[in-house]
């Protein structure tokens, strides 16, 4: 006989329960939750990683990259014997702000159709928002299970002071990756850097986690449209140009220019890159905006003043000429009209200027 | 309504099944009623009018319920606590200018005291007026209904809201550039016009029961059916407020899980669908037939889950006082033909335009010598058309209501031509023709959902073609250069 139930038990009950599981939450830390993805199974896998913050872009940023990767077409994609894979890893003008999948760098070289050692070329954008060389580190450490054939890595001076390597809100979500990648690497970095976000038992119940799991679900949920649209960014009608006009400031973050530059960055961290793999690896040093405004002949850019670029351009073709690193360094590739918003955004044209010399190094690097 | 909307409400609610009974307890129910109508007053880029707004419903619901009760009943107690009650909330809003840094109740910070009072005090005179005139003049009724409609007009027209955004902004000194027809956004008119005039019709038609002043505004701003329904009719609505209602323990079950189900389809499962729902920019982007196919039965569910969720949730909250309002939705997608659909979609709205449209459209036609299809057509054409309407006088609404009326007819000739041709005695067949019903009412239920989904013919056109794979996808502008 079916018994109605009381509500003072009913209440108490679902209360404890709920309780029970809130608490017991941080037990299932340790599990993968976010490779568990319906991208690369019921919708195509993204063609570059999931970010951005405007529902009309049918994405969003999260610090999962388990989740990250097993939204990407890298990861549902089986090589083929004549597939020549070739990864990029950069920054937000890899990743293609403002440029659709088939504009960005990714996109270009697949179009180009080029073979490598006498395979066709086929480039995934691992490329990623926010300019920190560790979180480029921890990205080329876990796409290197997916069997690539060559790395291209693009970078740039604001990817190497020491001060922005926790910045990144995904290296600074990730610890235990970092602690990993501290530990494999052996890189001279303190693990319990107060930058990075530390799990405590409380900020790992249900209630705590609640935005990152609702990111997860809203994350398969962008599947719909993305598949139906192919659209994975926002692209607003018009965009502030990239600044031109400068005060006359020749300071780079707390970087003193009587010492020497390579002691202030984070050399460190492109060598472990560098020797994560023995894969061919072509170092790029990623075009930049060369603006003719107020006190450019102080500043390249926002981010560059003259003195430092030009001294680390010297330090990286040095660095990478002592260790016979292949190397472009395509500084001032890109005529600073073909900029978008920032100095290291470029135009679909701009891309192109760039898509043909990586093309160009990644087929001679066979040869 | 928000979540923190929903949960104060049922709190509250609770508060006051728990402590109050009889008289008191509508007393509350009133107060609490006219403070929501302020609260869930979304925001409104003229100045104050988040608060001018709420106070202009709640001069409406006092002067239709003067027009609408015996002369003098004013005087009664129980009606001039209830007076005392509304003018008692309007001055609290408005007095939480001195008491509080930042506003709690309305959205901005209410004008001062002394325009309050003085709002009250026109108000009362106006109501005053307008009663003495109604008592003498027969049509005051109609007039009432004729400015209740008017108003609905100038909301639902996005020309007219922004002839009126212009108008008020000239009024008020402010820059006309930035007037937006959604500039004046009236918080559940739509049901609060329909609750007046059906009680404003009801009068005339001599239906319409006595009900005191604090029964008759707690049935039109009733907090938990403000903003989406569903819509009562005042006598069962009285009928309950005047019930001796002690909450037992299987009453709060039976709401709380009418609640929770509520929630979860309006916050769970609507919400989730809204983010791939079909929408103007989707329509403009989907590349492929399938996926439209999809992004339309996402918006079918959405739009179902949404509106039903928020009737649980309704309906939940107003059972823990005993208010049984009724059901707006029974499963109308599982329905075999179109005209179940309507008696299962909306069901108090159909309802109360089959009263008051509908049943008289259909006795003033039968007047005129016209053949009963032409009677019938015009009828189910006209009652959509009206529907769509009160969904907003845009073409896309429009074009939903011929739709509707359409297919009615249609099935309703089908059904008579069937009827009369063929007897089916196979039980199977029963079934398949039942689910092959189901599958054709639903698809053009959906179907429909485009034309109101999308603000632009065109662009519903554009969908449809797609649909049925007649369209190349739209160019749109994706990424730059």
């Amino acid at each position: 006989m079916q018994t109605k139930p009381r509500l003072y038990p009913l209440l108490l009950k679902t209360t404890l329960l709920l309780v029970l599981f809130n608490f017991a939450f941080p037990l299932l830390s340790g599990l993968p939750l976010g490779k568990l993805s319906l991208y690369n199974k019921v919708f195509p896998g993204r063609e570059r990683f999931p970010f951005g913050e405007n529902q009309r872009g049918y994405n969003l940023s999260l610090f999962d990259l388990d989740a990250m990767f097993a939204a990407h077409i890298l990861v549902g994609t089986p090589k083929s014997d004549d597939e020549f894979r070739v990864l990029l890893i950069g920054d937000s003008s890899v990743w293609g702000t403002l440029l659709t999948p088939e504009q960005n760098l990714a996109g270009q070289l697949n179009s180009q159709n080029i073979s490598a050692c006498e395979k066709n070329v086929r480039a995934y954008n691992l490329g990623y928002p926010y300019i920190s060389l560790l979180q480029e580190l921890m990205i080329l450490d876990e796409a290197l299970q997916y069997q690539p054939d060559m790395i291209v890595w693009l970078t740039t001076l604001e990817s190497f002071p020491k001060e922005k390597q926790f910045g990144a809100p995904l290296v600074a979500n990730s610890p235990e990756r970092v602690k990993q990648l501290i530990t494999n690497y052996q890189l001279p970095l303190d693990p319990n850097d107060p930058a990075l976000n530390h799990p405590t038992t409380l900020n790992q119940t249900f209630v705590s986690r609640r935005k990152d799991l609702a990111n997860l679900i809203r994350l398969q949920l962008y599947g719909v449209p993305w598949s139906a649209t192919g659209i994975d960014q926002f692209y607003p009608e018009s965009y502030e140009p990239a600044q031109t006009d400068f005060e006359a400031d020749d300071s780079f973050y707390d970087i003193k220019k009587s010492e020497p530059l390579r002691d202030q960055l984070s050399l460190e961290i492109l060598d472990a890159g560098l020797n994560a793999t023995d894969l061919p690896m072509i170092l790029v040093n990623e075009p930049i905006l060369i603006s003719d405004g107020a006190n450019s002949d102080i500043r390249y850019n926002f981010f560059y003043p003259r003195w430092a670029y030009d001294e680390y351009r010297v330090m990286l073709a040095e660095y990478t000429s002592s260790r016979n690193q292949p190397y472009l360094d395509l500084w001032n590739l890109v005529p600073n009209d073909e900029f978008t918003n920032s100095g290291v955004h470029l135009t679909p044209f701009g891309e192109s200027l760039l898509a043909e010399q990586v093309g160009d190094a990644i087929q001679n690097f066979c040869e | 309504m928000g979540l923190t909307q929903i949960l104060a409400s049922i709190l509250t609610i609770l508060l006051v099944a728990i402590l109050t009974r009889g008289t008191s307890r509508v007393l509350s129910l009133l107060a609490l009623s006219v403070l929501a109508v302020f609260w869930f007053q979304p925001a409104v880029p003229l100045r104050s009018f988040d608060f001018w707004i709420p106070s202009l419903t709640i001069l409406l619901v006092v002067a239709v319920w003067f027009i609408t009760s015996q002369t003098g009943a004013w005087k009664s107690r129980q009606n001039l606590i209830g007076l005392a009650v509304i003018a008692g909330a309007i001055t609290l809003v408005g007095l939480t200018r001195y008491i509080f840094p930042d506003p709690i109740i309305t959205t901005t910070t209410p004008p001062r005291l002394i325009l309050v009072i003085g709002f009250i005090i026109i108000a009362g005179i106006s109501i005053a007026a307008f009663t003495f005139l109604s008592r003498r003049l027969a049509f005051t009724v109609t007039l009432a209904i004729i400015l209740l409609l008017a108003i609905l007009l100038i909301l639902k027209s996005p020309i007219l809201s922004l002839q009126l955004s212009i108008f008020l902004r000239e009024l008020t000194g402010r820059s006309t550039d930035t007037a937006s027809a959604l500039d004046f956004r009236w918080l559940g008119f739509s049901y609060i016009s329909f609750r007046l005039i059906h009680v404003l019709r009801d009068k005339q038609t001599g239906r319409l029961p006595e009900l005191s002043l604090p029964e008759f505004a707690t049935y039109v701003v009733f907090f938990p059916s403000l903003s989406a329904g569903p819509i009562d009719r005042a006598e069962r609505f009285a009928t309950d407020l005047r019930k001796d209602f002690a909450l037992t323990q299987d009453e709060t079950l039976q709401a709380g899980q009418r609640i929770v189900i509520g929630l979860f389809k309006k916050f769970v499962i609507a919400d989730a669908l809204a983010l791939m729902a079909l929408n103007d920019t989707l329509a403009t982007q989907v590349r492929y037939t399938g996926w439209m196919w999809i992004i339309l039965y996402a918006y079918t569910f959405q739009i179902y889950f949404d509106f039903s969720g928020y009737t649980d949730i309704a309906i939940g909250i107003a059972r823990l006082v005993g208010i049984k309002l009724p059901e707006n939705f029974t499963s109308p997608y599982t329905k075999p033909n179109l005209t179940q659909f309507w008696n299962s979609w909306h069901i108090t709205l159909t309802q109360w335009i089959r009263s008051y449209f509908f049943n008289p459209f259909n006795r003033w036609i039968r007047g005129y010598k016209i053949p009963t299809w032409t009677m019938l057509l015009l009828g189910q054409l006209s009652t959509m058309l009206l529907i769509g309407l009160w969904h907003g006088v845009t073409f896309n609404f429009i074009l939903w209501g011929i739709w509707h009326g359409l297919g009615l007819f249609i099935q309703n000739r089908w059904s008579d031509f069937a009827k009369k041709r063929f007897v089916i005695s196979n039980p199977r067949l029963q079934t398949a023709l039942n689910v092959g019903g189901i599958l054709l009412t639903f698809h053009f239920v959906a179907l429909g959902w485009v034309f109101f989904a999308l603000s632009e013919p065109t662009l519903s056109w554009h969908v449809i073609k797609m649909l049925f794979g007649v369209a190349i996808p739209s160019p749109f502008g994706r990424g730059l250069g």
